[in-house]
């Protein structure tokens, strides 16, 4: 049996669970065919998240490449397609391109090592200082915190989800609420353990009355709680905290069925700062917003 | 011996010749065994100072692995590993974030040096262990005397304050006196501690 799913025409973080809803029910080995051909748009998290639900599947699913001519450009710009050949079979035409993409500040990439994390900020390093002083009218103090905040985002993967997963860096404008804002977004995402796993891995762990993907969350992204019983682990995280509260951005991390989030102080975004019972996927999928400084 | 090493060699030597960037839990561990050999190298008693100025990016695994894992085997009030004082150059605005962030985790305080030559001392530290070594620093040397009658402690809670603060290899001792870490690498020359 094969089942199509959708995917919505704007594929970002909260869209994605429509995706998630229609595959979460099905069984590993279900063949599945993702079908995009109606997407407009696609933020780095919907990209990213797109190539860790082909990961999680036993059966290589189908891809259906989006009909627009801009969308399919933009995705390859992305690079999407490049790893997406290696996890979906693509079907439709897949517009190549050589021109860059100027909002596109790490294009998807593999992070599954310790070097890949080193490319990463190298590459982006190059591209921070202007799209985020010149273009967000962020403070020049800005740059190295934010690569920090990156690499410890994609040292998770490397550390704790026990397979490789994708990270994608854009600045866009962000039109949830009226006039938008730009914003620059971080997106990490793999089908790996995920943070209640990883936290059950803990020498002498034991459960709790209540334990569930939201307490994983709760413990270690605002408790710095890790498996690891070296007190200098778990840093990595509460340094992300503190590096979005300090500009005004949303932290937000989703594994299991929970999703938790780090709000901004600002009115920029409204959201739920815990999500409970969502429908599950494996891993972990983080993404780091900071919008632009206004007057 | 005032000894020098440069953190960013440290990195080209032990990971990878191109990288300019300390981030990773891997690429710290690898500089710091790196940087312990080096230290192996140059004695039991030794000053050394830890220069950071041509390091790009730090971020919170590496300090970890680099400045507190460093720290806690050469600091300690029990029985550090050996007579070894650091001093840390070329920290620079973003490399603090981290560096404070680890110091503070694991309750560690450091001495560093800016551009000018004036020291700093960061992390945690209560405020008559701060006090005192900021007397002593003011001084260049000094005796549990100057820090008693600087401070209104009595003689005996003064020695007491810098015994803890040259445990925490943030004061020198010599015989009865004391040199703060910082004031002791002013000198261009080498000087031997144990002269």
């Amino acid at each position: 049996m094969t089942t199509i799913i959708n995917v919505p025409h704007s594929l970002e973080d909260k869209s994605f669970e429509q995706v998630l809803d229609q595959v979460a029910p099905l069984p590993l080995d279900e063949k599945i065919i993702v079908d995009t051909r109606h997407a407009r748009w696609a933020s780095p998290y919907g990209l990213t998240a797109l190539l860790a639900l082909a990961q999680s599947r036993a059966e290589r699913p189908v891809l259906y490449v989006p009909e627009a001519e801009n969308v399919s450009t933009y995705w390859s710009r992305m690079d999407f397609f490049k790893h997406a050949a290696e996890l979906y079979e693509l079907q439709g035409r897949v517009r190549s391109t050589k021109a860059a993409e100027t909002s596109v500040l790490l294009e998807v990439t593999s992070i599954s090592k310790s070097d890949d994390v080193h490319d990463v900020v190298d590459k982006i390093q190059q591209r921070a200082q202007d799209a985020l002083v010149k273009n967000l009218n962020l403070d020049a103090k800005i740059t190295m915190r934010f690569t920090m905040a990156l690499s410890e985002v994609c040292q998770n993967i490397v550390e704790h989800a026990g397979r490789g997963g994708w990270v994608a860096v854009q600045t866009y404008t962000w039109r949830v609420r009226l006039g938008g804002r730009k914003v620059v977004v971080i997106a990490v995402c793999d089908p790996g353990i995920g943070f209640r796993q990883s936290l059950e891995s803990a020498p002498g762990f034991q459960k709790r009355e209540r334990w569930d993907d939201g307490q994983a969350l709760e413990e270690t992204v605002m408790r710095g709680a890790s498996r690891f019983r070296d007190p200098g682990r778990g840093q990595g995280l509460a340094g992300v905290r503190k590096f979005v509260g300090t500009w005004d951005g949303k932290l937000s991390i989703r594994s299991g069925t929970a999703r938790i989030a780090v709000l901004p102080k600002g009115d920029w975004d409204e959201d739920e700062p815990l999500l409970e019972d969502l429908s599950y996927f494996p891993g972990a999928q983080v993404q780091i917003t900071i919008p632009e400084r206004v007057a | 011996m005032i000894n020098h090493i440069d953190v960013s060699s440290m990195l080209r030597k032990s990971v990878c010749e191109l990288y300019s960037n300390l981030v990773t839990r891997p690429t710290g561990a690898a500089v710091r065994c790196e940087i312990e050999q080096e230290l192996d190298r140059i004695g039991d008693r030794a000053l050394t100072v830890i220069d950071f100025s041509h390091v790009g990016l730090l971020d919170f695994s590496c300090a970890d692995e680099i400045v507190a894992k460093l720290l806690l085997q050469y600091v300690s009030l029990d029985a550090p590993r050996r007579e070894v004082y650091f001093v840390f150059r070329g920290i620079s605005e973003s490399h603090m974030d981290a560096i404070e962030a680890v110091l503070e985790r694991h309750k560690l305080a450091l001495v560093t040096q800016h551009a000018d030559g004036a020291s700093r001392l960061i992390g945690i530290v209560d405020v008559d262990e701060r006090r005192a070594w900021e007397i002593i620093s003011q001084l260049g040397a000094g005796v549990s005397a100057d820090v008693a009658d600087a401070t209104g402690l009595s003689h005996d809670e003064a020695e007491r304050m810098l015994d803890i603060l040259w445990r925490r290899r943030l004061v020198i001792r010599h015989d009865s006196a004391y040199v703060a870490v910082g004031s002791a690498t002013a000198p261009v020359e080498p000087v031997r501690l144990d002269a």
